[in-house]
């Protein structure tokens, strides 16, 4: 289980350089907005999409929904001005593309903790995604996600990491799949949440359902979203079923009602629950908005 | 005076007579009768064997009587495709006649070009239940000296009963006709389906001419429009455009913003009470509203739901819901695509309606009445639920009334589906610039931002509520939506009244004063 419960079975993509979209970007029901800074927005466009950001991020209601902000890389003309811009704002967290290794991690959080502690701002507030997206960040993934309390959630870029791995994307996910495999380990073994990448056919639910429930099936806590025509189709995908939640409901009662008895062990139809199983029953319920009375 | 919703209507006006303002949406039913008399349709005798065809549409308005002062009726089924009106009105003015009244069902941007009959005093009078483009332009700007009247489509049946609307020729466009003039719009290169809106035309105008572009042997199969009331039937080499008439199958939209509210409004509509089996079910052609009924068709499937009967406005995806068994029956006052006309012609599940049948207030029971859940569009809706769909944010007439207010006043739930802004504009509004359909009949608001339900259908809201929806006061809406775009600045207007609102029985519930030119 993670350690901090949130929300995050969709991810929405919002080009950085675009008002209308961002200034609607809280009315589809994603779970969280990523306002992007990177590939979405073109060479000549990064000054004008950093402050669009800046300023939209002051006045724009995404009501429920978290809001991160995907920077440009350190080793870009980019990236520091990015964090300068965006830091002081304290979004819910800041996506950092092309992750690496731990030390990139670790330099990238000095240069935040440093604009944080110019505003006077805490440094335990605004969280980190890494984004996993080369072969070497794919190798070393377990240590940037578990090193650094500050990482709560990783997440695969499949288009890039095709690329650096000179093979072509297919529907199938093939060449990517030890790669999904290995973040989501890395992941659940940290205790963070972990995001699969874009499925790019806007056109094909069928693909993209498919594609969600497999990256359920493996351990994923969410998936990247291009289009919020895609929401509902993976949310509905990784919301527990009625009988999840009723089955979840009652091992949790009975937890509850056990532990103010002090029974610590319990049985339900002859099965032994234990403190995994209440995790596990307590994390659905939580992603059903249910609560035990 | 005031009307019940506040709205000063006068109680006179020239060419149109005295006005009986709005006092609310059921006020004059309960009466149980229509106070106004029931003019007798006309009488003609025709002697065996006659022939009923011209050779030309002129000789057939030569052989009608034409006459100053005379008013032409028009159906509008072939939408934007329609080119007889037009040709109508050519012939007319190059006969000299003048001071027509021109009651067509609907006007749309293919009749731009009768704009210089309006300034020239060709047309100085005109009925309709919706105007656009260049006309609706002109005439929110004042071209008219008497001032336009929206209705809606039962209305428009209660006017020619009481001969508000008193129909001296009638021209019936048709895609399948016979030398007789039995005539339908479901076969045919032109085909455009139901031929609902024109039975009364037939049926009251002193004079109809069916005009085809398919003369089929004796007997023309269905008889839509039945001989007896036709009295001349031309042959032409076409109809309209066939491309802007009906094309292919109705598309779900794209847009991700309609998908949103759509699924929004299916939600409402599942935890609303009413998606029940059996229940009957209408909705809009276009953009969200059609998009519900994929969300529906999907809830309905899930929950193994089937309904009753679909209503109106019928679009291929309509048919496909009969096809998949999920309606019992689809009564059609009007198609929309052109495989509608193919199902309306070989399904005796899929029933072709007169617009009476369909929404006429004062019968012995309209379609409309039986209607559990509607989903309709909106220019504008006030805090009070009311809503505009017949003037545009710049005053601009260019909507139309067509059946909202008949399906709203019948319908158990009136759901109104429409971005809370669209460019910068605000579509939530304290009071809207003209209302077509009184709040009282509208139950919920369904936008991206959030859903609002009248106040006055509290158990609906508890039910909403207690589904987890997003349910908001439509004041706190209407002022977040402000925050966002800002309050755009009034209108100016002129004292001068240039369209009148009426509702379905009759009583006015709003008025439309000439835009001051910028």
């Amino acid at each position: 289980m993670t350690k901090n419960f949130k929300k995050r079975r969709t991810m929405l993509y919002i080009p950085g350089n675009n008002p209308a979209m961002i200034q609607q970007g809280g009315v589809y029901g994603a779970d969280s907005i990523l306002l992007d800074l990177e590939d979405a927005v073109a060479l000549n466009q990064k000054d004008a999409a950093r402050a669009l950001v800046r300023n939209m991020i002051k006045v724009v209601d995404f009501y429920d929904a978290e809001v991160c902000v995907r920077i440009n890389h350190l080793s870009t003309p980019f990236g520091l001005a990015d964090l300068e811009e965006i830091v002081p704002l304290q979004p819910s967290a800041i996506r950092y593309p092309k992750t690496e290794s731990p030390e990139e991690v670790a330099e990238l959080l000095k240069i935040i903790e440093r604009i944080e502690d110019r505003h006077g701002l805490p440094h335990n507030k605004m969280t980190l995604h890494a984004m996993i997206e080369t072969a070497m960040g794919v190798q070393n993934v377990f240590n940037i996600a578990s090193m650094f309390s500050r990482v709560d959630a990783i997440t695969i870029g499949g288009q890039d990491l095709t690329a650096d791995m000179n093979i072509v994307y297919t529907p199938d996910g093939v060449g990517i799949d030890f790669a999904r495999k290995r973040i989501v380990m890395a992941a659940k073994a940290s205790h963070i949440d972990v995001i699969d990448t874009v499925f790019p056919d806007v056109n094909d639910e069928e693909g993209l359902r498919r594609e969600t429930e497999y990256a359920k099936k493996i351990g994923f806590t969410g998936k990247a979203v291009i289009n919020p025509r895609q929401i509902d189709i993976i949310h509905k995908v990784f919301t527990p079923t009625e009988e999840e939640i009723r089955k979840a409901y009652h091992i949790v009662k009975e937890f509850q009602m056990n532990t103010a008895a002090g029974i610590g062990v319990f049985a339900i139809d002859g099965k032994m629950i234990d403190a995994p199983v209440v995790a596990r029953a307590q994390y659905i319920l939580k992603l059903a908005n249910v609560t035990v009375g | 005076m005031l009307n019940s919703l506040g709205r000063e209507i006068p109680e006179y006006i020239e060419g149109i007579g005295k006005l009986e303002p709005f006092q609310g949406a059921l006020a004059k039913l309960r009466k149980g009768w229509m106070d106004e008399p029931t003019i007798p349709a006309p009488n003609r005798a025709y002697l065996p064997h006659q022939s009923k065809l011209c050779k030309t549409l002129e000789e057939a308005i030569i052989r009608s009587n034409p006459h100053n002062g005379m008013t032409v009726s028009f159906h509008h089924h072939l939408r934007n495709g329609d080119i007889l009106l037009v040709q109508t009105l050519n012939i007319l003015h190059n006969m000299g006649i003048r001071e027509i009244t021109l009651a067509s069902s609907s006007l749309n941007e293919c009749h731009d070009p009768i704009l210089p009959y309006l300034v020239d005093g060709t047309v100085t009078r005109i009925f309709s239940s919706g105007i656009r483009n260049q006309l609706g332009r002109a005439i929110a700007l004042g071209v008219l000296e008497t001032p336009v009247v929206i209705h809606s489509h039962g209305g428009r049946v209660r006017s020619i009963h009481t001969g508000k609307i008193k129909i001296d020729l009638a021209v019936i466009p048709a895609s399948a006709a016979d030398c007789e003039g039995n005539a339908t719009g479901s076969h045919g290169k032109s085909a455009f389906g139901s031929i609902g809106y024109a039975v009364i035309d037939a049926r009251y105008a002193k004079e109809v001419i069916v005009v085809t572009d398919n003369l089929v042997d004796y007997p023309c199969i269905p008889l839509s429009i039945s001989q007896n009331f036709i009295d001349h039937v031309v042959v032409v080499d076409s109809i309209g455009d066939a491309s802007k008439i009906a094309t292919g199958t109705t598309r779900i939209t794209k847009s991700p913003m309609d998908l949103r509210i759509a699924k929004l409004a299916a939600d409402v509509i599942e935890h609303s009470g009413f998606f029940v089996p059996g229940f009957a079910f209408q909705v809009g052609a276009g953009g969200a509203s059609l998009a519900v009924a994929k969300f529906i068709r999907e809830k309905m499937r899930d929950k193994g739901i089937k309904g009753s009967f679909m209503l109106g406005g019928i679009t291929s995806y309509c048919v496909d819901m009969l096809n998949d068994g999920l309606f019992e029956t689809l009564f059609d006052v009007q198609s929309f695509d052109a495989v509608v006309s193919n199902s309306l012609l070989n399904n005796r599940r899929h029933i072709e309606i007169p617009a009476a049948l369909y929404a006429n207030p004062f019968n012995c029971g309209c379609i409309t009445n039986k209607i559990d859940v509607v989903v309709l569009g909106a220019l504008e809706i006030d805090v009070d639920f009311n809503v505009n769909v017949i003037t545009g944010s710049e005053g601009y007439i260019r909507g139309a009334s067509g059946g909202h207010s008949d399906t709203a006043s019948g319908a158990k739930l009136t759901v109104v589906v429409c971005p809370s802004f669209r460019g910068r504009i605000p579509i939530i509004k304290k009071r809207v610039h003209t209302i077509v359909t009184p709040g009282e009949t509208v139950h919920v608001l369904v936008t991206e931002r959030g859903i609002c339900v009248n106040p006055a259908f509290k158990e609906l809201e508890e039910n909403l509520r207690r589904a987890g929806l997003n349910i908001k006061d439509i004041h706190d809406l209407e002022i977040e939506v402000d925050t966002i775009t800002g309050v755009p600045g009034p209108l100016e207007y002129t004292d001068k009244i240039v369209g009148v609102v009426e509702y379905r029985d009759g009583t006015i519930i709003d008025v439309i004063h000439q835009l001051k030119e910028k």
